[in-house]
């Protein structure tokens, strides 16, 4: 039956597929299936392999060489077709004015060093920047720098040529034929509303801020989930140090201290005494040190202060003994600056 | 503010253009991965699969448990890999009680799923059992020879579909011309009952014949399995039709030092290699000719 005998055969793929296939009878065994199935590909690939050597081939070192015609099975394509460039703006432009492109050779001929040059690039014939002598025209102005005005013209013009290269990337990354080796990324967030650009937040301000979130917490941010890299949040303010509960061995000495201390305190505000005489010692020895530093520089400042022209004393001038007895004697008494915390 | 970023290395750029959407397409590279739960059959179907596509195929072992491809939100980590890996066929194994031995082999265009193929394995036999005389077998990267038989393939939409896939993943490189010596390897996939479809990788041998065409002999060397279709999702028609897209540009070949127009006609240009006329001592010969036949002249 001819119907039967016909096999579809892709050459390209070296595919057969035979769609008339089927099994007279359901296999009994699994050995038998795999015979028949066997069988049935060894007949396909025998059509197939009468088609590959019955085409032209060439001589290869290893053997023949076949070339393989067009497939016919159609597969779906991985990625979409290539996009073609849109015309650049210069394109544009040489289209609408009717330019030509003209054939430009690399190298030139230049006739100060008797050599081929290139035309463009390291090293080209006729640079700009090359030439020692420039001479100056009745437009120039006297005490401009003409080769600075060169260097200022080359920067703006190789400015230019990147801005119209950038723009012509962007109209062609926008339907999507950017060539593959190009990626254009933003350097900076678009600013929307008002022109002021975003501030830049240091590093110092972030872990504050941090810590900010972390006072929000009943812990104090301690058991809060952190960042890896997160450093541990630092307490800004007063720290309080508490005695421990339970002090080693002895009268739980700093317990004795503070409860002194506090006394102290107490008793100093509400007595009368007018001199308290271990302040008045220490001051007046600190005084006495303070007096044999001045008197080695004391002329220095006399004449410094001279010297100035507005005639102001120097700010070391104020530490003068005078001035020290002044403030000693009218707090010398039984007022007790103390701390005020 | 944008800037232009350009490779600086010509090997990312030989890699990048690798990447390109290209006019002729050559072979599709095939990502193996697997889900959370894996069998012993699965890891070994996996693993052989891997091995019949050594060269074009990038094989993940770690557990992925966010992709469920047929679901409308677990695909995002399969299209993520495939932009990364520049793969554009997967296969993805998985077992769970309702699908046992589960494998899913998808296609992606422009890295988005394009379409999906659920099967469950069945009767697998790995490669080791096989017992064959080593010099048959096939070499890695071969281009096989596929090869379907059964009605199923015609008439059944899932079968169709299915025979399509497997085309597409086992057919290895798109090669312009073919050395007949290469040619060792089978794969034979045959419709058993209409949802069911038996594989089985064969390695060929050629036998002189009377005539140019050799005879076929088929050796089974490869895995064998029984593939039982679950579920598929064909693409949608506009992406097919994207898809299957052929453009002829790129088809047209250059012809060089040939210009012509229609007053001169075709005009052509031929380079002629340099003539040492003078140092070949042809001049010598000549004058010696002329020696000869005036002595022979006057004789």
């Amino acid at each position: 039956m001819e119907a039967e005998n016909q096999m579809q055969v892709d050459l390209g793929h070296l595919l057969a597929f035979d769609p008339y296939h089927h099994f007279p009878s359901p296999p009994k065994s699994r050995e038998e299936l795999v015979t028949q199935c066997l069988s049935e590909g060894t007949k396909l690939v025998q059509a197939v392999v009468d088609g590959l050597f019955n085409l032209t081939s060439t001589e290869a070192l290893e053997g023949p060489l076949v070339k393989l015609p067009k497939p016919t099975t159609r597969l779906p394509r991985e990625k979409h077709l290539p996009r073609p460039k849109p015309p650049t703006k210069w394109e544009l432009f040489a289209k609408s004015k009717g330019i030509q492109k003209r054939k430009k050779n690399k190298v030139l001929w230049d006739e100060q060093t008797d050599s081929w040059k290139r035309s463009y690039g390291y090293d080209r014939v006729n640079d700009d920047a090359d030439v020692p002598i420039i001479e100056a025209k009745m437009t120039d102005e006297p005490g401009g720098d003409p080769f600075a005005k060169r260097k200022e013209e080359k920067k703006k013009r190789v400015e230019k040529t990147e801005k119209n290269r950038l723009q012509n990337l962007k109209q062609a990354a926008k339907i999507g034929a950017l060539p593959s080796h190009v990626q254009l990324a933003a350097t900076a967030l678009p600013i929307t509303g008002t022109q002021a650009p975003p501030k830049k937040i240091t590093k110092d301000e972030l872990g504050s801020v941090a810590g900010l979130a972390a006072t929000a917490t009943a812990s104090g941010g301690k058991f809060d989930k952190k960042v890896a890299g997160e450093k541990p949040v630092k307490h800004q303010g007063k720290h309080r140090k508490f005695l421990p509960a339970a002090e080693g061995s002895g009268m739980g000495n700093r317990e004795k201290e503070q409860t002194d201390k506090v006394l102290n305190k107490l008793m100093a505000k509400n007595s009368h005494e007018i001199l308290n005489v271990g302040k008045a010692v220490s001051m007046y020895n600190v005084k006495k040190q303070r007096d044999g530093r001045n008197q080695k520089g004391r002329s220095s400042f006399d004449s410094s202060s001279k010297l100035k022209p507005n005639g102001k004393p120097m700010k070391g001038d104020k530490k003068s003994p005078y001035q020290k007895s002044r403030k000693g004697g009218s707090h010398g008494g039984g007022s007790k600056k103390g701390k005020a915390e | 503010m944008m800037k232009i970023n350009t490779p600086k290395k010509k090997r990312v750029l030989r890699e990048l253009e690798k990447r390109a959407p290209k006019l002729v397409e050559t072979g599709k590279k095939t990502l193996i991965l697997q889900g959370l739960k894996t069998s012993n059959v699965l890891n070994s179907v996996l693993k052989e699969i891997y091995h019949l596509k050594r060269d074009s195929a990038v094989r993940y072992t770690r557990k992925n448990d966010n992709i469920r491809p047929f679901e409308s939100g677990g695909e995002t980590s399969l299209e993520f890999f495939s932009q990364k890996t520049d793969c554009s066929i997967f296969v993805y194994g998985n077992t769970s009680k309702k699908r046992p031995d589960n494998i899913i082999i998808g296609r992606t265009y422009d890295h988005q799923i394009y379409d999906l193929v659920e099967v469950g394995v069945e009767n697998f036999k790995p490669m080791e059992s096989f017992k064959y005389d080593k010099k048959l077998a096939p070499q890695v990267g071969s281009k096989p020879f596929i090869t379907f038989a059964g009605e199923g393939f015609e008439s059944i939409d899932e079968l169709k579909h299915l025979k399509e896939v497997l085309l597409d993943l086992f057919r290895g490189e798109v090669v312009e011309s073919l050395s007949l010596v290469g040619l060792d390897r089978v794969y034979v996939i045959t419709a058993v009952s209409s949802d069911r479809v038996f594989l089985t990788h064969c390695a060929v041998r050629l036998k002189k014949s009377g005539s140019v065409v050799p005879r076929i002999e088929l050796v089974e060397v490869g895995p064998s399995m029984d593939l039982v279709v679950r579920r598929h999702r064909l693409p949608n028609e506009s992406l097919r039709k994207e898809a299957m897209r052929i453009s002829t540009d790129g088809l047209k070949k250059k012809i060089k030092n040939v210009v012509g127009d229609s007053i001169q006609g075709k005009v052509g240009k031929i380079y002629m290699p340099d003539q040492k006329v003078s140092s070949s001592g042809i001049l010598d010969r000549v004058v010696t000719y002329c020696q000869v036949l005036n002595t022979k002249l006057f004789w």
